[in-house]
């Protein structure tokens, strides 16, 4: 097998923390673009946060939204450009605390488009401040205690939050901690893509990803506290797959 | 053909005859009518309607289709346009045109759904965050509303800006005789900068975001050397009767129209007073005001509006301390009167 460069990915170093999962997501996305929809038209919707300059790094189109409001600017860019494959890439804070109500109302609204949530546990780019997705006990430089359900609260499940929506045609949660779960993260992507352009409804992917720097760990232990900590929290898997009768 | 509308309804008319593809919204009064003649109509023309989670949702709806090149409008009254601000200042650092139209209510807070200028200042002087100006065009009437509506979706592409309508409670609310021209044709702008996902060309990139600083400075100093091509090419303003005045009102929006009444009743009654109607608010007539504040016949001025005087310290400005400015005002959706008007004018005299 020949290992190469995805086309869409553009020559740009990334800015990423060494071992970040974002390189292994931003690859998985490219390399399913290359494969589907090498002539399709595609618009990127780009987050606040670790992945701001993300359309630095793909050579397609992309529009660039506020903290949060991806999902309310994809609305738009796919309603008015309905032929394109639009995705949304968010990170927990963006899409799981300031930007619920925008992902909530696109997902009900059965929005075309696909939204990836790369799922870490903290606002990665601010500090390593506690997220709404950050584990119970999690120590973070706002819950420096840990985080304790009676203070803090819980920490959302985004993906089974929208799973009752009608307007939702697939959700899945995956990881990359692992080759496995890699190439089960590219799969879920491809789905997703798919249903989106089969005009089927809103889609999600939440990918479990590591923050090697605000978790204080090598990017090998982050890896290891994913499968070992965060999937205690997290199950895996296809929750819904409408046109699959999932 | 001259036709009865509502100010909303009259308003929603136009940007459809101005080519508008694509509408968000959120219902508030006293601007609902507005988006419901949009979900009557747009869809049905083959464009874009959405009634949003929320004001924060619309206009971030409205980002993500302007990036894409279309004719964008969004809606909302003085809470909601709170909320839009932060959508506004993103629009205005990406470039992005979109016609937002801000029917006023009385405030701070909740206030009320009464006739109302309370937002003036949040309109003017930028709003949300960041060094940036929105296109402000104050209609006071409907017929001039609609005109306005329709120059606004021409400035904001010629410009690549928000432009803002602003009028109050009772211009959406009022009946009005109006007339479209049925020879109107919207103009058609190429929009090379337009996100449209095709893959045959270099890509394009909507964004607000210059982290370093050289670069963002460079591009704010860009956006004022913008700035200030619209306020040498754009402002509009109405003069009436102000050629030989010796007192000048000041006035703007609805409240100018009973200005113009209260003018027209002290000229019969032999008093030369005048007035001057900024049409844009921002860019602000400062020269117009100015050639009269240097007249040696003009001995005051007095600006009226419906708040406690936010436009008074840009006339203020634009008079360079030369002549006097008497405010007179009423707050909480209050409408002065034409005999308000009249005897404020009679005990400035005395």
């Amino acid at each position: 097998m020949k290992f190469k460069r995805p086309e869409c990915l553009t020559k740009e170093s990334m800015h990423y923390c060494p071992g970040c999962g974002h390189g292994i997501i931003h690859r998985l996305i490219a390399e399913v673009i290359d494969e589907d929809y090498k002539e399709s038209k595609i618009i990127g919707v780009a987050p606040v946060g670790c992945a701001v300059f993300i359309y630095d790094y793909f050579n397609f189109d992309f529009v660039a939204a506020a903290h949060g409001r991806a999902t309310a600017a994809a609305t738009g860019v796919k309603r008015s450009i309905p032929d394109a494959l639009v995705f949304s890439y968010q990170g927990d804070g963006d899409i799981a605390a300031i930007g619920t109500s925008e992902v909530i109302h696109a997902a009900t609204r059965g929005e075309n488009f696909t939204a990836i949530f790369v799922n870490n546990g903290v606002y990665a780019m601010t500090g390593g401040q506690m997220a709404p997705t950050t584990i119970p006990g999690q120590v973070t430089v706002s819950s420096p205690y840990g985080r304790d359900p009676k203070v803090q609260g819980y920490h959302i499940k985004l993906c089974e939050m929208l799973v009752p929506l009608d307007g939702v045609a697939f959700v899945a949660r995956t990881s990359i901690h692992n080759l496995k779960n890699i190439e089960f993260t590219k799969k879920a992507i491809r789905r997703a893509f798919e249903v989106q352009m089969n005009n089927e409804g809103f889609s999600i992917i939440e990918v479990l990803s590591n923050c090697p720097t605000n978790w204080g760990l090598s990017p090998s232990e982050s890896m290891k506290r994913i499968e070992n900590e965060v999937l205690k929290y997290y199950s895996l898997g296809i929750f819904k797959d409408k046109g699959r009768g999932i | 053909m001259k036709i009865l509308m509502k100010g909303n309804e009259a308003i929603a008319e136009a940007a459809l005859r101005a080519g508008c593809e694509c509408f968000f919204g959120y219902p508030i009064t006293p601007q609902t009518e507005l988006l419901q003649y949009m979900a009557k109509k747009l869809l049905k023309n083959g464009g874009v309607f959405i009634q949003a989670e929320s004001e924060v949702g619309a206009i971030n709806m409205a980002y993500g289709a302007s990036s894409c090149g279309k004719r964008v409008m969004t809606s909302s009254s003085g809470p909601g346009i709170s909320l839009k601000q932060e959508g506004i200042s993103y629009l205005a650092g990406a470039e992005l045109p979109c016609v937002i139209v801000n029917i006023m209510r009385g405030g701070p807070g909740l206030g009320n759904i009464n006739a109302a200028q309370s937002d003036y200042l949040q309109a003017t002087k930028g709003g949300g965050h960041g060094d940036y100006k929105v296109i402000v065009l104050a209609p006071s009437s409907v017929q001039e509303a609609v005109e306005l509506t329709i120059k606004a979706f021409d400035l904001a592409d010629k410009y690549r800006n928000p432009v803002m309508i602003l009028g109050d409670g009772m211009l959406g609310q009022m009946m009005e005789v109006v007339e479209f021209d049925e020879n109107y044709q919207p103009q058609k702008v190429e929009k090379l900068w337009a996100v449209t996902g095709e893959r045959n060309r270099e890509k394009r990139v909507t964004n607000s975001l210059y982290i370093v600083p050289e670069e963002l400075e460079k591009h704010n100093l860009k956006l004022k050397e913008k700035y200030k091509k619209i306020k040498e090419n754009e402002v509009m303003v109405e003069e009436y009767l102000a050629d030989d005045a010796k007192v000048i009102f000041v006035s703007f929006g609805m409240c100018a129209r009973i200005v113009k009444s209260a003018v027209n009743r002290l000229r019969q009654a032999g008093e030369k007073v005048g007035l001057v109607r900024p049409i844009t608010l921002w860019p602000f007539p400062e020269n117009e005001l100015k050639s009269y504040a240097l007249k040696e016949e003009v001995e005051f001025f007095i600006d009226v509006e419906m708040n406690l005087g936010q436009m008074l310290e840009d006339v203020k400005l634009s008079l360079e301390g030369k002549k006097e400015v008497h405010f007179y005002g009423r707050t909480g959706g209050m409408v002065p009167t034409i005999q308000e008007i009249m005897d404020f004018y009679y005990s400035l005299k005395k």
